[in-house]
C-alpha cells in the first residue's frame, strides 16, 4: 500500500494541487472565500496579487484591447513564475483537462488501444502553428479567439456556473485522446500549452537523467506524454531533460525501478 | 529545385494549409457567437464591440455579485443576478450576463460587479452622469419597453407593477392618466417609460404580472434610434444649434440621378431624323 502510494507520489501531488485549485475556485463563489478568487483566465491570490493566462492576455492585445494593469502584472507573474521555476508545469500540475486526458491515455494504455490502432501522423509543432494563428484570427476578428472555444474556460466556468453544451467539447477531447491521438491534445494542439513551452523553456525545475543507473528497460518512454523530451538524453547520456514541452509531470520518475530520474535544479547558465 | 528544398516547402505548405482550416473555423464561430445584440451586461460595461475585446472572462464580477454585501433573498434562496455566458445560452460565451425576468439587477450602491473587474471591460467611465458622478443610477445597462397591446394598464385595469417595483421611482417609469373612451367613466393609469433615467436593471420586467412581461429590457443600442443632427426640436434654442453640425448636402444621388433626364428619359427612343 505505502509503496503504491510512493510509486505514485507526484501523480497525487499533482491531482491534489489540480483539486485545491479547483475547490479554491468554487469556494470563492460559491460561499465567499477570499483565497483564489477567478478561475484560470485570471485571478486574484489572497486579493493582492493578479495572476492572468499569458495567452489570453496575448490574445487580447493581439485584438486591440486596452487592458487594466492588474491583467498585465498578472501576465507577468504568471510568466515570471513558470519562466523561472515551473516549466511547463501549469499543464500537468493546474489544468483541469490534464485529469481528462490523463483519464484517456491511462484507458488507452489499459485498453491496449495503440495495439490496432490506425496511426495518425502529426507534428507536435502544429500547436505552434496553432498558438500563431489563433493570435492572428484575434487581431481579425477583434476578439480573444481561442477563449469562444477553450476547454480550460469550459471546464472551470462549467464548475463555478453552468456547462452548458461545453460538456461535448470536453467529451470530445477525451475521445480523441482515447481512441484516435496518443496524448493527441495536450501533446500536439492546445495553444496553452505551447505558450508555457516557450515560458518555461529556461526554467530551472528539470528532471535529471543518470545514465549510470539506468537499465534501458523504457518504462519512462512508455508513460511520458512528451517522448520526444526523453530521445536525446534516454539511453545516450546522463543529463537533463531539456525539451522545452517536458511538462514536469514525474511520471517518467515515479515508473523508474533504477532510480535514474530525478528532479534537480538545472542552473540557468548552463544548459547541460 | 532539389529534393530537400521542395519536401521542406511542401511541410511548411501543410502547416499554413493546417493551421488556416483550423483558424477559419475557429474564427467563423467566433464571428457568430460574438455578436449577439440582446445580451445585458452589467453596470458599467464598455460598449460591446469593446467589451468583447476587453472582458477576460473571469468572472469576478459575477462572483462579486453572488457574495455582494446585502442580498435579495427571496424563499431563503440568495438571488444572484449575473450569470457567465455558457454554450447554448446565445450569449457571448464566457462573458457576463443577465436575464431580468429571472433575476434583475438590484442596483447595489458599492456597485461590487463594476469594481470587481480587473480589465476595464465594466469601468466607472460607463457609469456616471454629466458632471462625471459615479453611481449605480447613471448605468445604462439597458431600456425598458412597453408592449402597450399586452399592458393590462392600457386595458383600463389597475396594475403599476413596473411603476412600483422601479428603484427610479417617478423618475424612469411615469403614470400618466388618461380618460378610458371605452368605458367613458373611468380613468387609464398608463406607465411610461423615460429612457434618461432607466438603467435597464429590469425591475418592472421581473414584476409584471403578466404571463409573459408587457415590460421588456433591451440593450439601448437595440432599442433607441438616433434622428441626425438633420432634425431639430422646434423652439428649443440650444437643441436648434445641433443643425450646424448637419451636412448640408441636401439631394440624394444614385446612379440614376448623375445622368441628364432628358438623356435618362429619352434612353433607347429612336428619332425619325436619324
Amino acid at each position: 500500500m505505502m509503496s503504491k502510494l510512493l510509486k505514485n507520489r507526484y501523480l497525487i501531488l499533482r491531482r491534489i494541487v489540480q483539486i485545491t485549485i479547483l475547490a479554491l475556485y468554487f469556494g470563492a463563489n460559491a460561499y465567499g472565500w477570499k483565497v483564489l478568487v477567478g478561475n484560470l483566465s485570471y485571478s486574484k491570490f489572497l486579493q493582492a496579487i493578479p495572476l492572468a493566462d499569458p495567452f489570453t492576455v496575448l490574445q487580447m492585445l493581439a485584438a486591440g484591447a486596452v487592458v487594466g494593469v492588474d491583467v498585465l502584472v498578472g501576465a507577468v507573474v504568471i510568466a515570471v513564475f513558470y519562466g523561472l521555476i515551473g516549466g511547463r508545469a501549469f499543464c500537468s500540475w493546474v489544468c483541469p483537462i490534464n485529469m481528462v486526458t490523463d483519464l484517456a491515455n491511462w484507458l488507452r494504455r489499459k485498453l491496449k488501444i495503440d495495439r490496432d490502432a490506425r496511426r495518425i501522423n502529426i507534428s507536435r509543432r502544429f500547436r505552434y502553428w496553432a498558438l500563431g494563428t489563433l493570435l492572428v484570427v484575434s487581431f481579425v476578428v477583434g476578439a480573444a479567439a481561442y477563449e469562444f472555444v477553450n476547454p480550460i474556460g469550459f471546464f472551470v466556468r462549467g464548475l463555478l456556473f453552468s456547462i452548458g453544451f461545453g460538456w461535448t467539447l470536453i467529451l470530445a477531447i477525451f475521445l480523441f485522446d482515447l481512441l484516435i491521438l496518443k496524448h493527441g491534445w495536450c501533446g500536439y494542439i492546445c495553444p496553452v500549452g505551447a505558450t508555457y513551452s516557450l515560458i518555461g523553456s529556461k526554467s530551472l525545475i528539470r528532471v535529471e537523467h543518470n545514465h549510470l543507473n539506468c537499465t534501458n528497460c523504457g518504462n519512462c518512454k512508455e508513460v511520458c506524454p512528451e517522448k520526444q523530451v526523453l530521445n536525446p538524453v534516454i539511453y545516450r547520456k546522463s543529463g537533463f531533460i531539456n525539451g522545452i514541452e517536458c511538462t514536469n509531470c514525474g511520471r517518467c520518475i515515479e515508473v523508474c525501478n533504477d532510480n535514474a530520474l530525478k528532479f534537480s535544479i538545472r542552473s540557468f547558465l548552463k544548459n547541460n | 529545385m532539389d529534393k530537400k528544398r521542395r519536401s521542406f516547402l511542401v511541410v511548411m505548405a501543410q502547416a499554413v494549409a493546417a493551421s488556416a482550416m483550423g483558424g477559419s473555423i475557429v474564427a467563423a464561430f467566433v464571428e457568430e457567437n460574438k455578436d449577439k445584440p440582446l445580451t445585458l451586461r452589467p453596470p458599467g460595461a464598455l460598449p460591446e464591440k469593446d467589451f468583447i475585446k476587453t472582458c477576460i472572462r473571469c468572472g469576478l464580477c459575477a462572483e462579486a455579485c453572488k457574495n455582494r454585501d446585502n442580498p435579495m433573498i427571496i424563499d431563503g434562496e440568495k438571488m444572484v443576478t449575473l450569470k457567465m455566458g455558457a454554450p447554448g445560452d446565445s450569449v457571448p460565451i464566457g462573458t457576463p450576463y443577465f436575464i431580468p425576468r429571472d433575476v434583475p439587477c438590484y442596483m447595489c450602491d458599492d456597485i461590487p460587479c463594476m469594481n470587481a473587474c480587473p480589465t476595464g471591460a465594466l469601468t466607472p467611465d460607463m457609469c456616471k452622469n454629466d458632471e462625471g458622478k459615479v453611481a449605480i443610477d447613471y448605468a445604462k445597462m439597458g431600456v425598458a419597453v412597453i408592449d402597450p397591446k399586452s399592458c393590462i394598464a392600457y386595458w383600463g385595469l389597475q396594475c403599476t407593477a413596473c411603476y412600483r417595483a422601479c428603484p427610479e421611482l417617478d423618475k424612469a417609469i411615469r403614470i400618466e392618466w388618461k380618460q378610458n373612451e371605452r368605458t367613458g367613466k373611468h380613468a387609464y393609469r398608463i406607465p411610461v417609460v423615460y429612457e434618461d433615467y432607466c438603467t435597464g436593471c429590469g425591475m418592472c420586467e421581473h414584476a409584471c404580472v403578466t404571463e409573459k412581461p408587457a415590460i421588456k429590457v433591451f440593450p439601448r443600442d437595440v432599442f433607441l434610434g438616433k434622428p441626425g443632427d438633420r432634425y431639430v426640436k422646434g423652439w428649443d434654442t440650444k437643441d436648434q444649434q445641433r443643425i450646424k453640425n448637419a451636412s448640408t448636402k441636401t439631394t440624394t444621388e444614385t446612379g440614376r440621378s448623375k445622368e441628364n433626364p432628358i438623356e435618362e428619359l429619352n434612353q433607347g427612343v429612336k428619332w425619325n431624323d436619324e
